[in-house]
């Protein structure tokens, strides 16, 4: 469903403060996922080193992204995907 | 070389009749019913509608979410009843070298709801594969004494024992093995399932194994009544901490009861029906007996299968009657289930814990709702029908029988120095 309504979100510059759909939605994700608060899902924060995730935890995030934004996600591109900000920059620029 | 002593020093259980081993025992001491309509699922479509479910239960009360979502519900139960256990014997205030600590767990199934779920996501996707990451070691059967061990950092022997619902009586009696032969000094032991799932209950159903007295839920595990039409599922889970004596001893542990023998053997007849001659059953208490160096005459109690349905509680008895003779008519026999419902591969866990229980408290817990004897059951057998009865209990045995023929008997004494 939400999938859904990121299609229809127009893309404009955002300000220092305000986090795109997106972001909001992938930050959700990891604290419903890795169990962590908010404040600890920063830009930087990697998800094994800060947010206390093992492979498997990783593994499970990606198919999440993947799912709520109807992407695919190769695996080579997935080593990749190591922060938070790693996550939204792949994702605001892939999702469909 | 000479066996050493083992010792159970710490118990702990989650069951349809409450959620620690105290509150169990409770429970079967009054006679309580664990049965109730089932609210884990829609069974308005099903054969059977009830069951015995652990009640109130929310994992959030034991894990943390993360820790939770990680484990099927049978290895919540198994986590939960082990965790009782172990502090109830003070392993970790001991400070016991973890690298002689096992786990050895039983479970008929694993992870049943796990796996259902996937296979309905699966089935609900285009073909695409999305299984979950935990999928796997969620579902596996030894992913219980694996959380076990993790979670304590216990490093010594770690398996499961898959033998349907012998699984916790068989991983109990590796149990006693490993520590009698010195190749562990403490083992947590006993069992868990969760099977009170779409594919738990469809599946008895079709095996037509299960009562489906939806009128009277209540009444329906009725193990030796005339009228028993089949086992309740029930779900949970039981654990013990067995320990070698002299550690136990040096360590000033309090012992509840020690374990003096156990006996294993298969029907070798049918995969499920329990062979009506009985002598698998035979067998077992045979070895068991046997391997406990005691008599018939010596037995107090035996904490019998006894599930409800029509072929086995008669297989049983009958096989009793064979193994004891004059004794039998000596005994006190009960069906804890008629109260817990059947935890399949949990069962051995949680009658050991009750047949402790019954050595500690000289209470033997009753076999509720008889209503009608059975003409084919010999009248003049003490059942424990309806109430609990008080008695000095020496030595108890406890029967567990499995899908597959495996029987498994275990011998519990009361502690002498």
């Amino acid at each position: 469903m939400l999938a859904k309504m990121v299609l229809f979100v127009p893309s404009f510059p955002q300000t220092p403060t305000e986090m795109s759909e997106i972001a909001e939605k992938v930050k959700a994700i990891i604290i419903d996922k890795l169990g962590v608060e908010a404040s600890e899902v920063t830009p930087e924060a990697s998800f094994t080193n800060d947010l206390g995730a093992d492979s498997l935890d990783t593994v499970e995030l990606i198919m999440e992204f993947e799912k709520e934004f109807n992407v695919s996600i190769p695996d080579d591109q997935a080593e990749n995907i190591a922060t938070v900000g790693q996550a939204i920059s792949y994702l605001e620029e892939h999702a469909k | 070389m000479s066996l050493r002593r083992v010792v159970v020093t710490g118990i702990g259980a989650i069951t349809p009749l409450g959620s620690t081993a105290p509150a169990y025992w409770e429970g079967l001491a009054q006679g309580v019913s664990g049965a109730g309509p089932i609210t884990r699922f829609d069974a308005s479509k099903f054969k059977t509608r009830f069951a015995c479910e652990v009640k109130n239960y929310t994992p959030d009360d034991y894990f943390d979410r993360k820790e939770g979502r990680k484990m099927d519900l049978f290895t919540q139960f198994g986590v939960i009843a082990s965790d009782e256990a172990i502090k109830d014997a003070g392993l970790h205030e001991s400070g016991v070298n973890k690298d002689r600590v096992g786990v050895i767990w039983g479970s008929g199934i694993g992870g049943l709801t796990t796996f259902q779920q996937e296979s309905f996501n699966f089935a609900k996707g285009d073909g695409t594969p999305r299984y979950n990451p935990f999928f796997i070691p969620k579902m596996i059967a030894d992913s219980s004494s694996g959380n076990i061990s993790i979670k304590n950092g216990f490093r010594g022997p770690n398996f499961v024992t898959t033998s349907a619902c012998a699984s916790s009586s068989d991983s109990i009696v590796s149990a006693y093995n490993y520590i009698r032969l010195g190749m562990a000094d403490v083992v947590v032991t006993g069992g868990s399932e969760a099977a009170i799932t779409e594919a738990g209950v469809g599946g008895f159903n079709a095996l037509k194994a299960m009562s489906e007295r939806n009128d009277d839920p209540a009444t329906a595990s009725r193990p030796y009544d005339k009228d028993r039409d089949g086992f309740v599922l029930g779900e949970g889970g039981g654990a013990l901490v067995v320990e070698d004596y002299e550690h136990a001893k040096a360590r000033g542990a309090k012992i509840y009861a020690e374990i003096i023998g156990g006996g294993l053997s298969s029907d070798a007849y049918h995969i499920t029906a329990p062979d009506p001659t009985g002598e698998g059953v035979v067998l077992v208490m045979q070895n068991a007996l046997r391997d406990a160096g005691i008599t018939p005459e010596d037995v107090d109690y035996i904490n019998t299968h006894g599930t409800s349905t029509p072929l086995g509680d008669g297989a049983e008895i009958k096989a009793i009657q064979k193994v004891f003779g004059e004794a039998a008519y000596n005994l006190n026999i009960s069906s804890t289930k008629s109260m817990t419902g059947h935890l399949l591969g949990g069962a051995g866990g949680i009658e050991a814990v009750a047949s402790i229980l019954a050595i500690q408290h000289g209470i033997i817990p009753p076999t509720i709702n008889h209503f009608t004897d059975d003409p084919e059951l010999d009248a003049r057998l003490n059942f424990t029908f309806n109430e609990a009865q008080k008695r000095e209990v020496n030595i108890a045995v406890s029967n567990t029988f499995g899908f597959g023929g495996h029987n498994t008997s275990v011998v519990f004494r009361k502690f002498r120095d």
